[in-house]
């Protein structure tokens, strides 16, 4: 699904690489922690995954192809099929949950009847069915994140990548949006998420990739967040 | 594509900038109008002189001497100042105007004041050839080829009149365009700039439509239909306040000089389908390419 071949990134205007010569592959349906201290280079990862950025040197493929040498004007598919999940939510606040994840549709010119359809049934998912009229400030942090997990989702997307998500939250709602997670995971969907969040990837006993200064430097199939350092 | 999302993100994005977006409109209306004024005028300096063009002639006034004692003009110098005439290629026709049908025609204009033509006698009046030419404008040909020649006492081109007035109209219009175009300039930057500050407020929006695969044209078409909203608005208001004046003003003060068939003013109709659309377009396609330029240069995608 992803294979990453010997990726370097070195942005403008550093000098040291964000990341360095990183190989890795994730496949179909898995569900990966990236972690690693502060400025490893997490959020560079997912943003060459986007295409938000592009690699200094290396390849990126995803289902085949190679995000870097994209064409511009293909980026827009691509993303269609990523959803992405932010530690700070990233909601427009002057519209209700229901708009805000119809957004996502609206603007990839899908129509208002199929918006109309798959809005609720992807709200009913995240758990907020009842809440489709509120607004982003009516909400808690654990149900803002899940209308921006909605609207990540709503396009069925085959990857979701997710930088932090719960940075912002307490324990509990963390557990919650991992549950969440597990269950966008379970429908085939792919799962990349970044995260600094110790109990959580303990208690998950997933795949952890560990990222230090830029170099992966551990890559274990049922991982915890502290081993190994 | 979705009409109804890109018309609520145009209406939004206008509202939300409400200072802005009057400031571009009244700029882009005064500057569209100035260039739509600059139009008319062009049309009435080219109406007028097709009006008067027909009708200008050349009079070679002859001599005191020549006029007393010529009658029909059948003597030279006379007689072969008409032959010569006749045979030139600038020249349509020629007619002989004697003493006495001078004193008739004072006479007739000026049948509305007896006490000047009492005090005209007809031994004041010279005789006179009337020469109509192929191309109005090139009497100084004939007065230079003329002026001096036996029997004659004076050339006069009644063109130099016309010359004079679209002169005067030519540089009112020069002045009109100038200062649309500063105008424009105006209206150019404030449109860059209302695009920009509308990027930056959607910056959320935008960065969240490009991470859900919108394509340029959802990104970027609401900023365009935004300033080209604005800058149609601004034209019609400039239409709108031509016609106005039109209405108002020029038909009320300059139409004595209308009437008086000094100048002929371009008709409402022609304000209206030729001058409107010109401006309609104008506007469109300016604020058009100036918000793709910008979105080009400060916004990413
Ligand atoms: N746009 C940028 N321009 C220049 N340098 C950048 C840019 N973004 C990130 N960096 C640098 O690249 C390195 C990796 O940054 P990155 O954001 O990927 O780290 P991270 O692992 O996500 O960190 P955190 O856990 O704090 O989010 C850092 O040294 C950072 O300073
Ligand atoms: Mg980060």
């Amino acid at each position: 699904m992803i294979r990453i071949e010997d990726v370097t990134k070195v942005y403008k205007t550093s000098t040291r690489p964000a990341l360095n010569n990183v190989s890795f592959e994730v496949d179909k349906g898995e569900f990966v922690f990236v972690i690693g201290p502060s400025g490893s280079g997490k959020s560079t990862f997912l943003r060459l995954l986007l295409r938000e950025e592009t690699p200094t040197k290396g390849k990126i493929y995803i289902s085949n192809v190679d995000v870097a040498k994209m064409p511009r004007r293909k980026v827009p598919r691509l993303r269609q099929t990523i959803g992405c999940v932010f530690q700070d939510f990233r909601l427009l606040s002057n519209k209700t949950v229901f708009e805000n994840v119809a957004f996502a549709l609206e603007v990839i010119g899908k129509p208002a009847h199929t918006i109309r359809k798959v809005v609720p049934e992807v709200l009913e998912l995240v758990g907020l069915d009842g809440k489709s009229d509120r607004m982003p400030n009516e909400l808690s942090g654990g149900e803002q994140q899940r209308v921006a997990i909605a609207r990540a989702f709503v396009n069925r997307p085959l990857m979701l990548l997710a930088d932090e998500p719960t940075g912002n939250l307490d324990p509990d709602t963390s557990q919650d949006i991992m549950l969440l997670l597990e269950r966008i995971n379970r429908t085939g969907t792919t799962v990349l998420m970044a995260t600094h969040d110790h109990s959580i990837v303990d208690s998950m006993r997933r795949r952890v990739v560990e990222l230090e200064f830029g170099k992966v430097i551990r890559d274990d199939a049922r991982g915890v967040y502290g081993v190994g350092n | 594509m979705r009409a109804s999302f890109v018309f609520s993100e145009v209406v939004t994005g206008l509202r939300r900038n409400v200072t802005m977006t009057i400031a571009m409109i009244l700029t882009t209306a005064i500057s569209l109008a100035m260039l739509g004024g600059g139009l008319l005028i062009t049309q009435t300096v080219d109406l007028t002189k097709e009006r008067y063009l027909d009708d200008i002639e050349v009079s070679i006034f002859l001599t005191d001497d020549v006029s007393a004692n010529d009658e029909s003009c059948t003597e030279d110098p006379c007689a072969g100042l008409r032959k010569s005439l006749e045979e030139s290629d600038e020249v349509e026709t020629v007619i002989y105007q004697s003493r006495d049908e001078a004193y008739e025609s004072f006479q007739r204009i000026f049948e509305e004041q007896p006490e000047l033509v009492e005090l005209a006698r007809p031994e004041a009046l010279p005789a006179s050839l009337r020469v109509r030419l192929v191309d109005p404008e090139r009497a100084d040909v004939i007065t230079e080829e003329y002026e001096g020649e036996a029997g004659i006492a004076q050339i006069q081109d009644q063109g130099v009149f016309l010359e004079r007035l679209i002169d005067g109209l030519n540089s009112f219009r020069n002045i009109t365009l100038v200062g649309s175009l500063a105008l424009l300039a105006a209206a150019l930057l404030l449109i860059a700039n209302m695009v920009q500050i509308s990027a930056f407020t959607r910056r959320t929006e935008v960065g969240i439509m490009r991470l859900v695969g919108a394509t340029r044209w959802y990104t970027q078409l609401p900023f365009l239909l935004e300033a080209m909203v604005a800058g149609v608005i601004g034209a019609i208001l400039a239409a709108g306040s031509l016609v106005g004046l039109q209405l108002f003003v020029v038909d009320g003060v300059l139409a004595e000089l209308r009437e008086a068939g000094i100048i002929s003013l371009p008709s409402l109709l022609y304000t209206v389908l030729i001058v409107a659309p010109v401006l309609l377009i104008s506007a469109m396609v300016i604020s058009a390419i100036t918000g793709y330029v910008t979105l080009r240069m400060y916004v990413r995608h």
